[in-house]
This record gives C-alpha cells, structure tokens and sequence, in this order.
C-alpha cells in the first residue's frame, strides 16, 4: 500500500520534470540560443546589402521594421568589392589553392595510408608513430625553417610552394583517418586480388580507392574547407600581393585599410563564407561525418 | 587481340620498354607541368584559365608522380629489390613530405631558439628567459592560460548542454544546424562578424553595433569593448566559443545517442530523475567522447591566432603566444624568440602527442 503511493508520487514527480524539460521553456531556451548563434551573421549578410548612408545612421535590424521597401536594399557593395577591392581575385586565388591542396594530400596519403594498411616495409611501426605524434604539431614549429627554405628555392609567393606547404601540413592527419578506414576493409578482398595476378598498384587504384571514396569525400570536404579558412599559412607562404591574395588575407587586409568601411567589410566577409556555407548547407551530413571520423579516436 | 592490346601487353611485360615509355612520360610531363606552372603565375594569363591550369596541373601531377615511381620500380630486374622497393613507392612521397615539412623545421626550429635574433650565435636559453620574464609575454601566457581554461570549459558545458536539450525537441537539426554553422566560417570571417557586433561609435550618434545598441537601448554608455582591459580578452574569446561550440555539440550529441536506452529505462524504472540520469549515466558514459572533443578544443585554442590578429592584433593586452610569435618573426625579426615561442607552443602539446603515439601503439599490437 505504502510502496504504491510512494510509487505514485515519485510518477508525479517525473512528469512535472518531464513537461519542464519538454515544454515551452525548453523551446524558449533552444531558440534563444539559436537566435544568439544567428544574429552576428545575419547583422553582417543584411549590412551588406544595405545603402553607405544607412549603414553609418542606423542599426542593421531597423530593416526589419520594412523588409519589403527594397529602395533600402543595394547590391553595389558587392560589385565594388568583387572589382576595386580584389576580392574577385582574391576568390580565384583561393580556389587555385584550395582545389590542388585539397586532391595532392589525399593522394599522397591514400597511397601512404595503403602501404601502412597492407604492406610490410622496415620501421612500419615507428613511422606510423611518428605520424600520429606529428598530428597534433603546432604550425608554427614549422614557419621559420620552411619560410627560409622557400626563400632560397623562390617557392615563397608562388601557388606550387602553398600547395606543397599545405599537402605537407596536411599529411599526419589525412593518413590517419585514410589509415583507418583502409586498414579495415576486408583482408579476402586485397588477397583475391594478389592470386588474380594484380600488382600493388592495381588493386590500390581499382579496388581500394573505389571502396574508399566515402571516407575520402569526407576527409576531402574538411580539408577543402579548411583551406579555404586557412589564413596563416597563406599569409606566411603566399603573402597578401594581389596577384596571389588568398580571401582570408585579402579581408584582413581590408579590415587593416577599410577601418570603419562597413558596406565594403561586410560585402567582402560574404563573399568569402559564399563556398563554405553553400558547401555546409549542401553537404552537411558528409560534414558531420567527417568530424565524427576525424575526432573519435582513441 | 587488338593491336593496341597486344601494344600494351608487350610494354609491360618488357622491362626496358617499359622503361623508356616511363622515361618518356617523364619528360614530357615535366615540360607540361613547367609549362603549366608558368602559366598559373605569369601575370597576362586570364584568371579563370589560370584556376583549371592549376587544378589539372595539381591533380595530374600527383598522380603521374605514382605512375612513374612505380613504373621506375617495376623495371628494375631483381625481384627481390623491386619487393623491397615496392612499399616505399607508396609511402615514400607521404614520408618525404612528412621529413621536410614536420621534421626537419622541428629539429630546425629548436635548434634557432637556442641561437641570437639572426640564428648567428648560440646565446644559451637567453630567448627563454626572455619569453618567461618580459611583462608583455608574461601577459600572453596569462591570456593563454585564460583562453585554454574558459574557452575549453564553456565550450564543452555549452556543446553538451544544447547537445541535451536539443535531443528532447522535434527541431533537434535545426538547431543543430544553426550551432554548427559558424564552424564553416573562417576565423577572419568571424571575426569581422563580431568587430562589427562589437562596433563602437561615440555616443550621440546612432550606435550600429549591436551590443553596443543594446546597452544604449538599456540607458547605459556605450564604450570600445575591445580596448579595455582585462574585458576585452573574453569579447575575443566569445568568438571562439561562438565556433567551436557546434564542433563539442555534434561530437557530444552523437555520444549521448550512442548511450544505450535499456540502460536509461532501467534507470527510469528504479526512480531516477532526469538530472540524476544525466550526471549518473550519461556523462559517465560519454566521458571518452568529453576528453577527446576537450582535447581537440584546448589544442585550437592554444595556437589561436587569427582572432588576435585581425581584432586587435595584440594591442590593449590581448596578446597570446601564436600572435607574438607572428609579430616576433615578421615585425622585430628576432628569429630566436620566434623559435623559443614555437617551441614552448610544441611543449605545451606535448602530453597530447604522448598520448595519442601510446593510443596507437596499443591498438595496433
């Protein structure tokens, strides 16, 4: 009897936390912090699109009051920064590094990754060590020494030596992961492969990259992304001469020259989270895949 | 039989052929990828053009580097060395690259940060007494230890905190979405995002930055929210929060997904509430996933640059160790603070490496 109604009340108890936890408040609070996470970008995408002279008398959000009076809407920023400001060029630059610096790492470390994965050479262990200890290698151990090194071979400043910089940075990690997912694909298949009479490099380029092409698509969209993002390497290998400016040089450059020139910063900050966001809202799952790959080692 | 096949067949099973068609490819393809490489930097060369040279360049490049190393091996006579041989066409880019861009600087880098401000003279650990007594480093160490401690504990509580909550609404992934995106921007782009949040204009005139509207709207002054100190560190830190908060939630939510639900009814079932189960279960559960997305969280935090960089570039005593050691590198020229600098940057990451080497090696015996 006495457990009964101790056991009702402890029912009573649950759901009163329950129909908190799942109620309204917890939707106010979800959405709060939506709202928190949204407004800077949003303030930043609606300056962008706004007339000089509104931008400097009044708050971004007044637009809300009228979003349909489109005299207070202007696509003129965007024009001037694409031409006058070089961040049309600067968008070009950032493509021709990231696309090269993004298919060279996977490459050579899909190649690596095999090797480790399926073949036996002197120091395969201590190596691969060695790799998964350089993963976590600050950028900047590595600034002083390369930067002397590109000067003397003229690679400083030239779209090969960042490509290069960027496939070598790039390594540890992307064998890692690559490693991971090869070194689990079923051992028959590489074996069928051999007694068929395939060398190495058949079975790696027919049947390993093919198998792999998920985890590669994944791994490749991070590191695309990240080189896109990436603004030391570029700044220290590449520098900000407008003929190689990648955007994220070239921004910080104009947060540097335009100060107070919000139609123009804000114009310029879109423009440069155009690839990321369309890559973000068109590819999220393989994102999300990515990072759960990426991070739940160990 | 084709011709063409019959063609193939006797190029790779005749070793010197084979060489020579390797040779050949060789060549040619250095003249192309000269020729290409020219192109992409030459200043006439229209843009877009310029962009598909450097894709195919690079992307062929690579390949073709394989091809040929493993056609230079295939044509060697022994068996018994192109066994041997074999692996480190594979492996030998990957390792190459990994000696000249990792292991060569970090012996380099350790070596100039015992050497004078041109790496002339060997001045002893000077650099490091130097880094471990001057106010201003001593000021970017504290901001260091200040950004490792606050943006790890605040991004991880908020990751996991949105991760739970978010569980328990029907719009779980868009609010998913919403936390995450920032990861996608870089960090330049976000921090134009917050400069403009935290845009300060004197008062009197319409105030355009939103706090700053905020505080106006509330009847306070208005003020430079990035040039006062010791404040100013966590309007910078707020951007990095803002970032990786969607990184700690995706990782923590998948964790918490991951926890096995009889193990929660069952919890429910003895008389368990809500919180009990979440600090009972839960978290004891996901606490591999905690550590590891805490790790990857301090370690961005610890080489943070960019956000110094672009909001204050290290003025107003918001300096950290990354930035000061750009600004000792390319501003003072003084290649052995610089180096000092970098290496304590790599002590502090240190234990990180240790672990995840050991990690390995247990996994793999």
């Amino acid at each position: 009897m006495s457990v009964e109604i101790l056991s009702r009340d402890a029912a009573g108890l649950r759901y009163n936390l329950r129909r908190i936890l799942t109620g309204t408040t917890l939707r106010l609070v979800l959405l709060a912090i939506c709202l928190l996470w949204t407004l800077p970008t949003a303030g930043v995408l609606i300056t962008s699109f706004r007339p000089y002279n509104d931008i400097i008398s009044s708050g971004w959000w007044t637009v809300l009051e009228t979003p349909f009076d489109f005299t207070q809407w202007t696509l003129e920023h965007y024009g001037a920064v694409m031409m006058e400001e070089g961040v049309g060029n600067a968008f070009l630059n950032s493509l021709i590094v990231s696309i090269p610096s993004t298919i060279i790492p996977i490459t050579v470390a899909a190649f690596a990754a095999y090797a480790f994965a399926w073949m036996e050479f002197p120091g395969r262990d201590a190596f691969f060590a060695v790799l998964v200890g350089l993963m976590v290698m600050p950028l900047q151990m590595a600034l002083i020494p390369m930067l002397r090194v590109y000067t003397r071979l003229g690679l400083s400043g030239s779209f090969l030596g960042i490509w290069l910089a960027h496939t070598g940075f790039a390594i540890p990690l992307a064998v890692y992961l690559l490693y991971n997912f090869i070194s689990q694909l079923p051992r028959d298949l590489i074996e069928a492969a051999t007694i068929d009479g395939a060398s190495d490099f058949q079975i790696f380029t027919n049947v390993v990259l093919r198998l792999s092409m998920p985890a590669i698509a994944s791994f490749a969209i991070f590191q695309f992304l990240w080189i896109w993002n990436d603004f030391l390497v570029a700044l220290v290998f590449l520098g900000g001469g407008r003929d190689v400016a990648v955007l994220t040089t070239q921004l910080s450059q104009l947060v540097g020259t335009q100060g107070q020139g919000w139609h123009i910063l804000t114009a310029a900050a879109f423009v440069s989270m155009l690839v990321p966001l369309s890559l973000f809202f068109s590819l999220q799952r393989y994102f999300v895949r990515g990072l759960l790959a990426g991070s739940t080692k160990g | 039989m084709t011709t063409l096949q019959r063609w193939g067949w006797t190029l790779r099973s005749d070793r010197r052929l084979r060489l020579l068609a390797t040779l050949v490819v060789s060549g040619l393809a250095y003249v192309v990828l000269r020729w290409g490489l020219g192109f992409i930097r030459s200043d006439g060369s229209p843009k877009i053009a310029a962009m598909l040279v450097a894709v195919t360049v690079g992307v062929v490049g690579a390949w073709l580097l394989f091809w040929i190393l493993d056609n230079v091996v295939a044509s060697i006579p022994s068996e018994r060395i192109r066994q041997a041989l074999r692996p480190f066409v594979f492996v030998g880019p990957g390792l190459l690259l990994l000696f000249v861009f990792q292991i060569y600087p970090t012996v380099n880098t350790t070596l100039i940060s015992f050497l004078d401000d041109r790496s002339e003279s060997f001045v002893g650990l000077e650099n490091y007494v130097f880094a471990f007594t001057t106010d201003d480093l001593l000021i970017a160490f504290r901001n260091n230890l200040l950004w490792l401690i606050i943006v790890t504990s605040l991004t991880v509580s908020l990751g996991l905190l949105i991760a739970v909550l978010a569980d328990r609404v029907k719009f779980e992934s868009v609010v998913k979405s919403t936390i995450f995106l920032p990861m996608a921007i870089s960090f330049v782009g976000a921090s134009l995002i917050w400069k403009f949040v935290y845009a300060y204009r004197p008062p009197g005139t319409a105030q355009i930055g939103l706090i700053n509207a905020i505080v106006s709207a509330l009847g306070g002054t208005p003020r430079g929210w990035l040039t006062h100190a010791p404040q100013n560190s966590f309007f910078l830190m707020a951007i990095m929060i803002w970032i990786q908060t969607g990184f700690c939630m995706v990782i923590l939510s998948a964790a918490i997904k991951g926890v096995p639900k009889e193990l929660m009814e069952a919890a429910r079932v003895d008389g368990a509430n809500a919180f009990q189960i979440f600090f009972r279960i839960t978290l004891p559960y996901i606490r591999g996933s905690i550590i590891t997305v805490a790790t990857t969280v301090a370690l961005s935090v610890l080489r943070v640059f960019d956000i110094v960089y672009v909001m204050t570039n290290g003025q107003f005593n918001t300096e950290v160790i990354a930035n000061r050691m750009y600004v000792e590198m390319f501003k003072f020229r003084n290649f052995g603070h610089a180096g000092a600098l970098a290496v304590i940057l790599l002590v502090a990451v240190m234990p990180v490496m240790i672990v995840n080497v050991r990690n390995i090696r247990q996994q793999r015996s």
